[in-house]
């Protein structure tokens, strides 16, 4: 297949069956890899889409500078739009992520401000928003609450499934900004009657759950709880043992936040299969392994995985 | 058996540092009232007016209680309740 340029091979993600993890013929699992977007993960989409919409509505001009809250993968997708188009990027990053996204952003000519780990991306929102505040020349897309992510998603993601998954009857996701399950949600829902739209929330070690007060904590403005169907809160070790399914059954090499994806995702078709219902599962990859190699979650076996994982963002 | 909920960091100083705490009850809402009557001031932190607080989520055997039928959503012996602060999450 051929484009006129890296970012015009946005979206299009292959749709590929699971069959060795599928519970029955009749209960298929199919994984959408969004690994196969410009940079490496499905926030490729969400960049795009924030960024042209501020360039249509005048807020970013030639020489702009971005800020973004971001644990990596949207920071690295910012870094290559903005690269393209002729921005600089500065990045709020807690500074317990992993080597290979750091190293990344650098490359691509970002510079990154770390907020502390105790706390996690609760932390790197609250350091963005102050600097914003006081560079007020600056631009602060803000993932979590603008509404281009989540359409990035109704008009990319959401079409290409349905079109590729007709009989489609749950979409399983990564929380985060909540935009990929808010966008694909809202477009299934109004096509597909009794779709299940279902979120895997990583839960991390307590570290990241740090917060002086539970008033300080966090729902993305893009949040509406009424798209979902589920929610399920996915543990590290639970999210690893998927992610090594995957490669061990399937030969699919996965980031952990996929693997968390997974883990609901089987919950979701064992109970179909279980009451003899029909059911077309699709899972998002939200990017490849690469990006995790560092954090160990690869290497040895699962029990020293998990331990090395604590207090790492792994998502 | 009872019902095991777990309590996060910041709410132990409710809990006398405990983890995880037991409790019993037919529902999310009997369970906290429950606890409450052991660690005092625990529900205050959890519930408001309106529900569960924005900010605390709450998790039946791993599942949103929210989509269960929040403080109603029935509970059994056995099950695990996880209670967590809100935070900014993963793929970002």
């Amino acid at each position: 297949m051929r484009y006129d340029s890296l970012l015009d091979s946005l979206g299009r993600t292959p749709l590929v069956g699971l069959p060795r993890l599928s519970p029955a013929p009749t209960a298929r699992l199919w994984a959408k890899l969004e690994d196969r977007n410009p940079t490496g993960s499905v926030k490729d989409r969400a960049a795009f889409f924030m960024v042209s919409e501020a360039e249509k509505d005048g807020r970013l001009k030639p020489g702009s500078t971005l800020l973004e809250p971001t644990s990596g993968n949207t920071g690295i997708s910012l870094a290559m739009v903005a690269k393209l188009r002729g921005y600089r990027l500065i990045c709020v990053m807690p500074e317990n992520t992993s080597a290979e996204r750091r190293q990344l952003l650098e490359m691509y000519g970002a510079q990154i401000i770390y907020s502390p780990a105790a706390g996690g991306s609760n932390e790197a929102v609250r350091v963005a928003r102050r600097l914003a505040e006081e560079n007020p020349a600056w631009v602060m897309l803000y993932q979590y609450g603008n509404e281009a992510n989540s359409l990035a998603h109704y008009e990319t993601t959401g079409p290409e499934l349905l079109e590729d998954l007709p009989s489609i009857t749950h979409f399983v996701a990564g929380l985060g900004t909540t935009g990929t399950l808010m966008g694909t949600g809202r477009y299934l829902r109004e096509r597909v009657p009794g779709v299940q739209i279902v979120a895997a929330e990583p839960r991390y070690g307590e570290l990241v759950y740090g917060l002086r007060n539970i008033d300080e904590g966090f729902v993305p403005e893009l949040y509406d709880e009424s798209v979902l169907t589920s929610r399920f809160s996915v543990s590290s070790g639970d999210a690893l043992r998927r992610t090594r399914e995957l490669l061990d059954l399937e030969g699919l090499f996965a980031g952990i936040s996929s693997g968390a994806a997974l883990h609901a995702a089987l919950a979701l078709a064992g109970k179909a299969a279980a009451a003899g219902q029909r059911a077309d599962v699709a899972v998002m990859i939200a990017d490849g392994g690469w990006r995790y190699l560092s954090t160990g979650a690869y290497a040895g076996t699962l029990e020293e995985a998990e331990a090395r994982l604590e207090g790492q963002l792994w998502a | 058996m009872a019902i095991e909920i777990r309590i996060p960091t910041i709410l132990r100083s409710y809990t006398d540092g405990a983890k995880s705490v037991e409790g019993s009850g037919d529902t999310l809402a009997d369970v906290i009232a429950d606890l409450d009557s052991r660690h005092g001031g625990l529900q205050e932190r959890l519930v408001d007016d309106s529900g569960l607080r924005r900010f605390v989520n709450v998790y039946l055997n791993d599942e949103d209680v929210r989509f269960l039928g929040g403080l109603s959503a029935p509970v059994r012996d056995g099950d695990t309740i996880t209670v967590l602060p809100a935070v900014a999450g993963g793929g970002l």
